[in-house]
């Protein structure tokens, strides 16, 4: 919203230093991004006129400029451009001006002749483009003024404000000009306006549909010409960011920027026969007035005729038919009220958000209509000295239109308990009345506020302390800290989550954060089955249209575009949610997966591999190695499902060739996935320590021929188990696999340290628990080996 | 015919011989290779006291007998300093010869691995909450109409939900379903679920209809401040922040609150964070939790008074370390996220 602090001076004397006005806007809840300064300041060009002219023989390129600026003594000038002759006014820069782009007027000339200052194009004054010659000026424009002050032109400071949903009445100038001057305690005046009304000619309204208008005010304006604004009108408007049509349509768009009203003006031949303000009928269409044909909704609000005929849509736009145009001489200028979310709903559908419908799907004062006419009638006597107003009428929807005082109870009890700050009635009513609010105290520690009706926003007691609040300062109200009566702390779930990221760390995986929304068909090229995937509505590419169902897809992309920028060593982990498709209700069975992936030329890499029992030692967790049941998307030779039972926790091992080959990755990608959502939620118990025995220990040494078809897990937990209770350890010290091994086996060597807590063991005990190790090994189908 | 040598000369002769092999000796290899042969049991000076008996007279023999302790200790005694000293030396040759680059092993750098930025961020930020006496909090991503916006007080059509750009999921009922556009509806999650007191941050991954630029992506992440309980007031809004301000950034950062607006609390404000250089930065919105929000998280708003809080984790992060475009921070590419060690 751009609001002009020339504009706002008219209601209050704001003065002109604008970063404490800036300062001042920002604390009252209208941010100022930013601060421009509009119109030229150029001082010392002034208008000149052209006496004669001379060419020089040693010059080719410049001729003599002759010029007065003031009708008696002549100046000379050299000059470039030839468009001029005598007798023309023109733009002379005189010595010593400094130029819009940074030059200096000096008397150097050529050819030793002195040159008594510069004729401008209109390019260099800034005013325009045009730079094909000097900027012949209007022949009425007196000499020897300054120029900029002879054409009118204005300069303005323009505050850019970020204006907050909650206040309407700030897309006028009033209604900022009404918050400002409350806030710096400067006197506020809203110029009173009498119109006088001559021979009555009324036109009929007629609000046929009660719910979509709550007031419709119509005032007919005769004996008035189109034409253009002056200048002063037009600058405001487009430093408003509002473009000048004629002064008519000029006039309703100021009245708009300084009081939040939007008007029409319609041709009073299009609407002779009276108003009907209704909704849309079926099929009904209406061309608005930027060409467009509308088909209407039955939910828009339609102005028409007294014929019926749709005229214009309420609140957003009028028609192209009822405009005024420059053979217009007798306007009906329509101000009225629309409820805020029918046009809101109706702008959205015609996508067609107009000055008009942004300001009523905020909230006008239904009861700025007359004021508004008023001060468009003001506004167009200006060009119009002679204009008519035959008098207007109104109508008014009572179940539709607002209250014109509103009162809500205020507690001051509740201004105390909101704000931390006691305050009375009277104290309150300093605060507020400025800005509209009128407080009665009703001595029981309640105070009636009356909310002025161009605060629709104001519904509530809490909107009244916030009123109350902003006037007081919120730096003003003060600081405390209250004390946490809570032990803050990480849940064990989150504590877990940490510790995750940690082993993560420490084990040399980067963490990263692909994008969860997926094209449709990554999840299948990942080689996972895409069922239970969710698409978005309202996607921004095509790309990304998808929930993931996996982190595979999005870790598989990365590593892609990682090898394609030649980096090395990649080792990527994220911690992220999924979102399957809900088993049951309307939300998506959420759950936070691990995947880790690492690339390696030579299929050793087994970082994937260890990880998982960096985790399972950290967390206290565990998983049945599957590999009967490889996972999808994974090496069938070269993977596990990791589950409990049933439930599948995860899968560990290599990405399928096939995958990587679709997604252009070389070299083998090793990869864990884990559901942090089952794991996160165990709680480890806390370990009971065992005394370490002082006795001696005994290692045996035992080495298996196993089949390939048998897990080295299984061979491990047999060896342990037959070794019973006194195994402290049993570690793998080696797997051989060639000569003296079949193909189809290999060697795995154990070494079993045995001991006792409370005594030195006997050759026999080690005897035996050798032998059970072998014989439980045996019954797995693996041999010692000789 | 000679004379027989007295037996001092012969001591002496020995020792003489002795320390002469003893000073030739070069290292402790000689050293030890020699010992025998002058301290031993078959060295010349034990022979010569074994051939002691033979001194009949007993001055003669006290007065050999004292010369011959006097050579055992001198020889003893050089023969131990010749051994430190070649010790010494090859040791010192040693040392020498171990000689290595340290920095060789160091040139590789760190196999460690790095956590996200954002992931950093969100940890530092937790850690000086949880200080605060804040717990964490956490809910779901794909979030239902009800918890994203109608309990935040903006029930259906609500104008103020265009402040929004909305992501909606595919469900039966068309509309129903949206990616959480902010972290406050774990705000409703954690007052229907956990008794009052309150006093809980929230952070996590939002999402936005938002062309990714250099300060947006349509992705990203939030973290939400919520204390419910008896009593609470703007002031302890205000202080609260200030007390996070200098906690998280610095005792020299001061904060400031300035009217705004959001459905879901009143009043609301932004909150501004001064840098010790006297520049300010936007950083968040905040504001006394709603009424109409308290009733919707089954609160009593004339027994529990509360105020919320939120900001962007990401910006946090890419103002820590001067990333220029925040999507350099989602190509996961490893050039990048190795520069940031956690």
């Amino acid at each position: 919203m751009k609001i002009l602090l020339s504009w706002l001076n008219e209601f209050a004397d704001f003065g002109t230093d604008t970063e404490s006005l800036s300062d001042a806007l920002t604390s009252l809840g209208m941010p100022v991004e930013e601060v421009i300064e509009s119109g030229s300041r150029l001082q010392g060009v002034v208008v000149a006129q052209v006496l004669r002219t001379e060419r020089h023989p040693d010059a080719e390129k410049v001729h003599r400029v002759y010029v007065t600026t003031d009708g008696v003594n002549e100046l000379h000038v050299w000059c470039g451009a030839f468009n001029m002759s005598a007798g023309d006014k023109i733009p002379l820069a005189t010595l010593g001006t400094t130029m819009p782009d940074g030059r200096q007027i000096l008397k150097r000339g050529i050819l030793g002749i002195d040159s008594e200052g510069m004729l401008c194009s209109a390019k260099e004054l800034e005013l325009n483009e045009d730079h094909g010659g000097i900027f012949i000026l209007p022949s009425h424009l007196p000499l020897g003024v300054e120029l900029f002050d002879a054409l009118g032109a204005t300069t303005d400071t323009i505050f850019d404000i970020d204006l907050t949903r909650n206040r309407p009445e700030c897309w006028g100038h009033l209604g900022v000009a009404r918050d400002l001057a409350a806030h710096l305690a400067v006197p506020f005046q809203a110029k009173k306006i009498d119109v006088h009304t001559a021979p009555v000619h009324k036109v009929d309204i007629n609000i046929a549909s009660q719910d979509a208008c709550g007031r419709f005010t119509a005032t007919v304006v005769k004996n008035i010409a189109v034409r253009p604004s002056p200048q002063w009108l037009q600058d405001r408007l487009s430093r408003s960011g509002m473009r000048s049509i004629n002064n008519v349509v000029d006039a309703s768009n100021f009245v708009m920027l300084e009081l939040n009203q939007p008007t029409h003006a319609y041709d009073l031949n299009a609407v002779q026969s009276g108003f009907r303000v209704r909704f849309a009928l079926p099929q009904e269409t209406l061309v608005t007035l930027d060409g467009a044909t509308r088909e209407l909704d039955p939910t828009d609000i339609v102005i028409a005729n007294g014929e019926d005929t749709a005229i214009g849509l309420g609140g957003v736009m009028g028609g192209l038919d009822s405009e005024v145009t420059p053979a217009t001489t007798e306007i009906v200028l329509e101000a009225a009220w629309f409820p805020a979310d029918t046009v809101l709903e109706s702008a959205a559908r015609h996508g067609l958000r107009s000055e008009a419908s942004a300001r009523f799907e905020r909230g006008v004062d239904p009861f700025g209509a007359e004021y508004a006419a008023s001060r468009f009638i003001e506004i167009l006597q200006i060009t119009c000295p002679d204009l008519v107003v035959c008098g207007s009428s109104q109508v008014v929807a009572n179940n539709t239109c607002p209250q014109q005082l509103t009162q809500v109870t205020l507690r001051l009890s509740q201004v105390l308990r909101v704000l931390g700050v006691s305050l009375n009635a009277t104290e309150v009513h300093e605060l507020i009345w400025p800005i509209g609010f009128v407080v009665a105290d009703q001595k029981d520690g309640n105070a009636l506020v009356g909310i002025p009706s161009w605060r629709p926003d104001c519904t509530s007691e809490v909107d009244i302390i916030e009123e109350i609040a902003r006037h007081y300062g919120y730096d003003a109200l003060g600081k405390s800290v209250p004390h946490s009566p809570v032990h803050g702390r990480l849940s064990g779930v989150q504590q877990r989550r940490r510790l995750v990221h940690e082993v993560m760390v420490e084990a040399g995986w980067c963490e990263a954060m692909p994008n969860p929304f997926l094209d449709p068909s990554s999840t299948r090229l990942a080689g996972i089955d895409d069922g239970a995937q969710l698409a978005l509505v309202n996607p921004l590419v095509a790309e990304e249209s998808v929930l993931r169902v996996s982190l595979r897809p999005g870790l598989l992309r990365a590593i892609a575009y990682n090898q394609s920028h030649r980096v090395d060593n990649i080792h990527l982990y994220e911690v992220g949610h999924v979102y399957p498709r809900g088993s049951s209700g309307a939300l998506p069975d959420e759950e936070e997966m691990l995947c880790v992936m690492s690339v390696d030329s030579d299929g050793k890499d087994l970082s994937a591999l260890s990880t998982w029992n960096l985790l399972v030692d950290a967390l206290g967790i565990g998983a049945q190695i599957d590999q009967k049941n490889p996972p999808a998307g994974f090496h069938p030779g070269r993977s596990a499902t990791l589950r409990r039972g049933k439930t599948i926790i995860g899968a560990i091992g290599e990405i399928s060739p096939v995958v990587l080959k679709q997604h252009g990755i070389t070299g083998r990608v090793s990869c864990m996935e884990l559901s942090l959502s089952t794991v996160l939620r165990e709680e480890p118990k806390a370990v009971a320590a065992k005394t370490v025995s002082r006795y001696p220990s005994s290692d045996v040494d035992l080495a298996f021929v196993v089949p390939n078809t048998v897990s080295a897990f299984d061979i491990h937990r047999a060896v342990r188990q037959g070794a019973g209770a006194l195994a402290v350890s049993v570690d793998l010290f080696d797997i051989y696999r060639g000569k003296g091994v079949s193909d189809d086996s290999r060697s795995l060597a154990f070494r079993i340290r045995l001991q006792a807590p409370d005594r030195t063991l006997t050759d026999e005990e080690v005897a035996a628990a050798r032998q059970k190790s072998i014989d439980a090994v045996a019954k797995l189908g693996a041999q010692l080996r000789a | 015919m000679t004379s027989p040598v007295p037996f001092v000369e012969q001591i002496a002769a020995v020792v003489d011989v002795s320390l002469k092999t003893i000073a030739a000796l070069a290292s402790s290899e000689e050293v030890a290779q020699a010992a025998p042969g002058l301290v031993g049991k078959k060295s010349a000076l034990s022979q010569l006291k074994s051939s002691m008996g033979s001194i009949t007279d007993s001055e003669e023999r006290k007065s050999a007998g004292q010369a011959l302790h006097a050579a055992q200790t001198s020889v003893d005694a050089a023969l131990a300093a010749k051994k430190s000293e070649c010790e010494a030396t090859e040791m010192a040759a040693q040392l020498l010869r171990e000689q290595i680059d340290i920095t060789e092993h160091l040139v590789a750098g760190t196999t460690r691995g790095r956590l996200h930025l954002v992931t950093q961020a969100t940890q530092r930020l937790e850690d000086v909450f949880i200080g605060l006496g804040f717990q964490v909090a956490e809910g779901p991503e794909v979030e239902s109409d009800f918890y994203n916006f109608e309990a935040l007080n903006m029930p259906k059509s609500h104008p103020a939900r265009s402040m929004w750009d909305t992501l909606f999921v595919e469900s039966e009922e068309p509309g129903s379903v949206v990616l959480r556009t902010h972290t406050s509806p774990v705000q409703i999650r954690v007052m229907q679920n956990w008794p009052p007191p309150i006093y809980a941050i929230m952070p996590g991954r939002v999402f936005r209809r938002d062309t990714p630029d250099a300060t947006h992506m349509p992705v990203f992440h939030q973290i939400e401040g919520l204390v419910i309980d008896r009593n609470i007031t703007f002031k302890d809004l205000a202080g609260t922040i200030e007390a996070f301000t200098k906690a998280f950034f610095g005792d020299d950062f001061t904060s400031r609150l300035r009217p705004s607006y959001f459905p879901f609390t009143e009043p609301s404000a932004e909150f501004d964070i001064r840098r010790a250089n006297g520049s300010w930065i936007e950083l968040g919105g905040c504001g006394m939790v709603h009424p109409d929000v308290l009733r919707a998280g089954g609160l009593d708003p004339e027994e529990w008074s509360g105020f919320a809080f939120g900001f962007g984790i990401d910006r946090m992060a890419k103002e820590r370390h001067n990333v220029e475009d925040i999507r350099e921070m989602y190509t996961n590419d490893l050039r990048f996220l190795r520069q940031f060690s956690s």
